[in-house]
């Protein structure tokens, strides 16, 4: 006695992941699927030729040791044309004399990071990504999506309709795939706009980050290749509506007054943009064939440097969870396979996001005590070398429990 | 009894199941798709088989790879195997190895239950030959694979070595099988019954009878009986304090014995 089953013809999936982003995070995520045989279809609300242009993202992002060592495993590394080596970061307090500082050689000898522009970064991306097997679609972008228990059904703006076992939101901050999903976030807005910047200097900068502790907030010197730096300048909201919108010359002498002569003569060269500052996080990171990775998932203070890290984390641990279920074909977003990403990478969030939060209190203008403390503490750390230790693994990204992407390792068993 | 469950699209939900061949009522599909539904959530009842499906799984998968001179990291590494599953359930096994590449037929003795397997399998877009069947009869019709695997069901059946002897006759000349069981000793009285199904609740109670729990050498007896030699023994124990599971040399619980029937037999 025997019970035949019919079998007909099986839909199928058009892909398994659609990442909704190509951010530097999402095009990241979906190169490391790839690579590991993961099918992936990214979709991007924005021309390449706009975001690809030198003039679309004027920005440098501190690429922390782990995430470079995460671009070098997934080979984006080799493709992004220059770089300069974060050797030594100096914190201040105002006008303080104390200072801490931190140099690469006496803890462990291998640089903090880098920095890279942001330009850079996409086009390296961009090539990296042509030699894998993605599918990029842009201009494109989802307008909506339904669940069902086996995959998600996305409908494009289109017109097109994509079936896929997962999707991935990667589109920022305002993410409108994840307020789609109905995932919330907590969060507030700073009395603070970010000022970005690029200068040229006389004097060579030595690869030393500088992070100042002014009275509107901190102001950070970063170093670019050549005699260049990025300025990240914090400023109350209506002075840096002023500030921008500044005369070449008058600019100059505001950002003299806080900048110093240490590098000689500098002058600004490229645009200047201002963004508000916000602290926010999603109440969850992941959804039925859902998870949020990047800025989507977390913003926070550009304090410490980490926004981007922490995005590069996420994508580097969302796919090693997806390709370990992918390689033994086991569902590659069953709930156990979303929970195990959400249980790892949202405590990371979390914490990264209070300690850039308390930094920045703690370095708000205060009356005496505090201000003494601070600086006192400042010059404390400088003498322990343990304590100075934490936080250099801290700036390096080397805490906790890492993705093998960011220790450098392939993915692939 | 045929149901037509493949010409659905994947986006209905097993429940919401449009059943366009006569022989099935949709309240029966609907109650497969609930029975599926139920296997293949890693927190149901099914949760202990979620826990260790990557462990046998990979065990599974390297030991053909291997055999097939393949590496797990290729794309499909299981390409040209030809599987049996025997007892299937709902497939947590068979499709994973499917979507690895294999030929995978899947029989189980419940009709219901294979139902529940197609049902999963259309969803995901997996091809798998489910059979509502047992091993005696399968065998009986002369069919034989490169890998026969009979995981997690001599402890559920009434006559074992009826079943090892057909599963045994399954395996082709140069194939191998795969048997995964308890062992039948104090410890798995403890932690297998006592601990999985009354304290912890990772399966139902009643799941499992101690009583028909093979030893490691009365299994291989059943296996070197059905003419093939055993190659490997290799346990699944927990550890509590990482809460996870992992291949060990312990056997004294759960464990998986890999045979292999030479050529020229």
């Amino acid at each position: 006695m025997e019970f035949p089953v019919e079998t007909g013809e099986i839909p199928g999936f058009d892909t398994d992941v659609l990442v909704v982003g190509g951010g530097l995070v999402g095009q990241s995520l979906a190169i490391a699927l790839a690579q590991a045989g993961v099918s992936v279809h990214v979709v991007d609300r924005a021309v390449p030729e706009t975001t690809l242009a030198p003039e679309h993202d004027g920005r440098a992002s501190a690429i922390s040791f782990a995430s470079q060592q995460m671009l070098r495993a997934i080979g984006v590394w080799n493709d992004i044309a220059e770089s300069q080596p974060i050797l030594g970061i100096r914190v201040t307090d105002r006008n303080s004399p104390l200072h801490i500082h931190f140099d690469h050689k006496g803890l462990g000898g291998e640089p903090f990071g880098a920095m890279v522009e942001n330009r850079h970064m996409r086009l390296g991306l961009h090539t990296t990504l042509k030699r894998t097997t993605v599918r990029n679609t842009a201009p494109e972008s989802l307008k909506s999506f339904v669940t069902n228990p086996f995959g998600v059904e996305a409908t494009l703006e289109s017109g097109d309709v994509v079936h896929a076992r997962m999707l991935v939101a990667a589109d920022g901050a305002r993410s409108q795939t994840r307020d789609m999903a109905g995932i919330g976030t907590r969060g507030w807005s700073y009395d603070q706009w970010g000022i970005v910047t690029t200068v040229a200097h006389e004097r060579p900068h030595e690869g030393i980050a500088h992070e100042r502790f002014l009275n509107p907030g901190p102001f950070a010197i970063l170093p670019l290749t050549g005699n260049r730096s990025s300025l990240v300048w914090t400023e109350a909201p209506a002075m840096a509506a002023e500030m921008v919108k500044l005369g070449d010359e008058r600019f100059g002498e505001e950002l003299r007054a806080r900048f110093g002569d240490f590098l000689g003569e500098i002058r600004t060269i490229g645009p200047r943009w201002r963004y508000p500052l916000h602290l926010r996080l999603a109440d969850s990171y992941v959804a039925d064939r859902f998870a949020l990775v990047g800025d989507a998932a977390h913003a926070m203070h550009p304090i410490a440097g980490q926004g981007l890290n922490l995005g590069l984390r996420d994508a580097a641990a969302l796919a090693e969870v997806i390709v370990d279920a992918h390689r033994l074909g086991l569902d590659i977003a069953s709930a156990d396979v979303l929970a195990r990403y959400e249980r790892w990478r949202r405590l990371d969030g979390l914490t990264l996001l209070s300690v850039t939060d308390g930094l920045n209190k703690l370095f708000a203008p205060n009356s005496g005590p505090v201000a003494w403390a601070r600086d006192f503490g400042l010059a404390a750390v400088n003498q322990m070398p343990p304590v100075k230790q934490f936080f250099v693994n801290h700036a390096r990204g080397t805490v906790g429990k890492l993705p093998k992407l960011l220790r450098g390792e392939q993915i692939a068993p | 009894m045929t149901a037509n469950a493949a010409t659905r699209s994947p986006q209905q939900s097993p429940g919401s199941l449009d059943a366009n061949a006569g022989s099935v009522d949709a309240d029966e599909v609907a109650r497969f798709g609930n029975l599926s539904q139920d296997w293949w959530n890693p927190t149901g009842s099914m949760r202990a088989l979620h826990q260790i499906n990557p462990l046998r799984i990979g065990y599974v998968r390297d030991l053909l790879c291997e055999q097939l001179g393949s590496t797990p990291k290729d794309p499909s590494p299981l390409t040209g195997a030809a599987i049996l599953d025997v007892g299937c359930g709902a497939g947590l096994l068979a499709e994973p190895l499917a979507r690895l590449g294999a030929n995978v037929t899947g029989i189980d003795a419940s009709p219901e239950m294979i139902q529940a397997a197609q049902i999963h399998a259309d969803g995901t877009a997996t091809s798998v030959d489910y059979r509502a069947t047992t091993a005696e009869n399968l065998a009986a019709s002369g069919k034989t694979f490169d890998a026969v695997l009979v995981m997690e069901l001599v402890e559920h059946v009434a006559d074992v070595d009826s079943l090892m002897t057909a599963c045994c006759r399954m395996v082709r000349p140069g194939g191998v099988m795969i048997a995964a069981t308890l062992n039948r000793t104090a410890r798995s009285l403890v932690f297998g019954i006592g601990a999985a199904e009354y304290v912890l609740g990772w399966a139902p109670r009643g799941t499992h009878d101690w009583r028909k729990f093979l030893r490691p050498s009365e299994l291989g007896g059943h296996i070197r009986g059905g003419g093939l030699t055993v190659t490997d023994l290799t346990g699944i124990t927990y550890s509590p304090i990482a809460r996870e599971w992992k291949l060990s040399r312990d056997v004294g619980i759960n464990y998986m014995v890999a045979a292999k029937k030479t050529l020229g037999d």
